[in-house]
């Protein structure tokens, strides 16, 4: 017979929920982690991820000496770890002399790899080196903008994936609403040859135009980095196929009883049926029918009363 | 318009500008990186412009806008969830076109005429509030009414129990599990979508198992005490049958069946072996020759004996060449 494991606190049950598949997904989490070895820049590089994804980052410290996601056997381990901290987006560094300053940018679905993209690094320019305003520094989660440009990213095959996977990292939660007040930063990719790509971080300024729309400024605040492609791994057809399933768009549920105006903000309307006071189940635990006590205090004052007045008489 | 040349994701807040070309890189670091930004000015005021004319609704943090959805697809992180299979009672209830309907939560107890909770503790119908079961005519002699009644219900939960197990079972096989419940007995598989209730071993495989265990011993388990009721392991392979050593009437004959049944079926197999014909023409072929120069060489010592052979040939071409009867051995 089988047994039956179920939260044993409503805490567990709340943190299960939360990652199990749904119908609307929430924004996905990154895992940053690294291999046997890592150079000073890529340190950096993990690290500057890591700030720029706070708050949807999980980052490992430790290093990884199985996980090599291109080879075959080489991601058991980084399916673990995506499972283990239920992540489906991970950024890998590693440094060989074959391949130094390695950065694997991959996604993941159901916890097994979907695609990987791996890119080196040059030309690193840390977040610490730009100096600027820092009342304009982006807040934490915020939603990008994202600008790409270049011929490349849709001639050349590499970068073109590269471009996915990049917007895919860096997007943050898919939202309904935005508020404008919140767009403070921007990712500018840039396509400089068949296999490179200049990525850099700016905060957006918003200036008055005199119009509704503002003018934007950037104020680049880094980090600033070339990416140049490496090995790539797209998707196999079936799994994207299934990866690319949407929910089939219901129509939202009609909300009955619920108007809005513009002066009054909203309304609803409320139908009360008849109280049948005389039919009502009154039970004997309701706190309005306790009567007992409040009772006993009036006897008690009442016959407080007759004792001083008989005092008093005699 | 300019911002008709770039493609824009309102729903990531992304722009693209496919037509933008380097002619040749900029030679210092800095100048790519004010191009860039150049043009990257240009595309997120392409993006503003069309964000910020969204129809929005004002916030004391903020105008508010809502978001289109996003045309760049990107993948799923986890498979769709999948719809939870019926239970057993919902098929039913189907079947009989049974619907739910609500129950008020407070019933009145006859048994102390007072309201009481449907379902939980201090409920109506509570097997403490009875002080009396009237007796039956149908009532056994010596039977605890008050036992029985305790003993069944104790038997419903217990079959409540096991239907939910089921249902959960079945849930599992169509992948809907709730997200909060783990089957414990299965391992924990890495993805969401592959799971598999682990198969209990039947019977015969687990005979299979003791049967060999208990013949791992040098005697072939024979001299291994057998618990009671245990049947002496089963024997895989065939007995080998050995025929009467006398030849008797019926069986006796037995052996020479067996034998000529070999014998045929060897000669069956190497029949067409027997005669090779190919190799029989080339061998009369390879004889005729020989004896031809062996004629030959007779011949050229005495004519005599040569003359007879044409004769014995022209036995058959006597018909068709009667002319050359002493020149067609040479031809040959």
């Amino acid at each position: 017979m089988l047994k039956i494991k179920t939260p044993k606190t409503q805490r567990a049950a709340r943190a299960l929920e939360k990652r199990a598949p749904k119908l609307v997904e929430n924004g996905k989490k990154t895992l940053i982690l690294h291999g046997t070895k890592t150079s000073g820049v890529l340190n950096d590089v993990l690290t500057q991820i890591y700030h720029l994804k706070r708050g949807n980052a999980v980052k490992y410290t430790k290093k990884n000496k199985e996980i090599r996601p291109f080879e075959s056997g080489g991601e058991t381990s980084l399916e673990f770890y995506s499972l283990k901290s239920d992540c489906s987006l991970f950024v890998f560094g590693s440094h060989s002399k074959k391949r130094p300053n390695n950065l694997v940018l991959g996604r993941l679905y159901d916890h097994h790899v979907y695609d990987l993209v791996e890119v080196g690094v040059e030309n690193l320019k840390p977040m610490e080196s730009f100096m600027y305003d820092k009342k304009l520094a982006p807040k934490i989660g915020s939603k990008p903008f994202f600008a790409f440009i270049g011929e490349g990213f849709e001639s050349v095959e590499e970068l073109k994936h590269l471009k996915e996977v990049l917007l895919d990292l860096f997007r943050g939660e898919v939202v309904e609403n935005l508020n404008l007040a919140g767009v403070d930063r921007l990712y500018v990719c840039t396509a400089i040859s068949q296999t490179t790509v200049f990525f850099t971080h700016c905060a957006l300024r918003l200036k008055r135009s005199g119009t509704t729309i503002p003018r934007m400024e950037l104020v680049e605040i880094g980090p600033s980095m070339d990416f140049v492609v490496r090995r790539h791994r797209l998707p196999n057809d079936s799994l994207k196929k299934e990866a690319m399933k949407t929910a089939s768009q219901q129509s939202k549920k009609q909300v009955k009883n619920v108007s809005r105006d513009v002066v009054q903000g909203k309304i609803g309307k409320i139908y009360m049926p008849d109280q049948q006071v005389g039919g009502m189940a009154l039970s004997n635990d309701i706190k309005g029918l306790k009567r007992q006590r409040r009772e006993a205090k009036m006897k008690n004052s009442a016959k407080e009363d007759q004792a001083k007045k008989r005092k008093t008489d005699s | 318009m300019e911002a008709e040349k770039f493609q824009i994701d309102l729903g990531n807040l992304m722009a693209y500008d496919p037509s933008h070309h380097f002619p040749s890189l900029p030679d210092s670091r800095e100048e790519l990186t004010r191009k860039c930004l150049e043009r990257g000015t240009e595309l997120v005021q392409a993006v503003a412009n069309a964000l910020f004319s969204l129809p929005s609704s004002e916030d004391p943090d903020g105008p508010i806008v809502t978001l289109p959805e996003p045309t760049t697809k990107l993948p799923r992180e986890k498979h769709l969830p999948k719809p939870k299979p019926p239970t057993k009672w919902e098929q039913f209830a189907k079947m009989k076109g049974i619907k739910n309907h609500k129950k008020d939560k407070r019933v009145f107890d006859e048994q102390t005429s007072t309201w009481k909770r449907r379902h939980g503790y201090d409920r109506v119908n509570d097997d403490k509030d009875i002080p009396i079961i009237e007796a039956k005519p149908t009532d056994e002699p010596g039977e605890d009414p008050f036992a029985k009644r305790k003993a069944e219900k104790k038997q419903r939960v217990e079959k409540q129990e096991k239907n939910r197990l089921q249902n959960l079972k079945q849930a599992m096989k169509a992948g809907a599990l709730p997200s909060h419940v783990q089957l414990a007995a299965t391992a924990l598989p890495i993805t969401g979508t592959k799971t598999e209730v682990p198969e209990k071993a039947n019977k015969q495989e687990l005979e299979n198992v003791a049967g060999m265990a208990a013949a791992a011993t040098a005697s072939g388990g024979k001299f291994d005490k057998k618990l009671p009721g245990e049947k002496p392991a089963k024997h895989p392979g065939k007995y080998r049958k050995f025929l009467p050593v006398v030849e008797g009437k019926g069986l006796g004959s037995q052996e020479k069946q067996q034998t000529d049944k070999i014998l045929n079926k060897l000669m069956s197999q190497s029949s067409h072996d027997i005669l090779d014909v190919n190799k029989a023409v080339s061998m009369y072929n390879v004889k005729a020759e020989k004896r031809r120069k062996h004629e030959k060489e007779k011949g050229a010592s005495s004519s005599n004996s040569g003359k007879l052979k044409p004769k014995k040939k022209s036995f058959k071409k006597s018909a068709t060449k009667k002319s050359s009867k002493k020149s067609a051995p040479k031809k040959h």
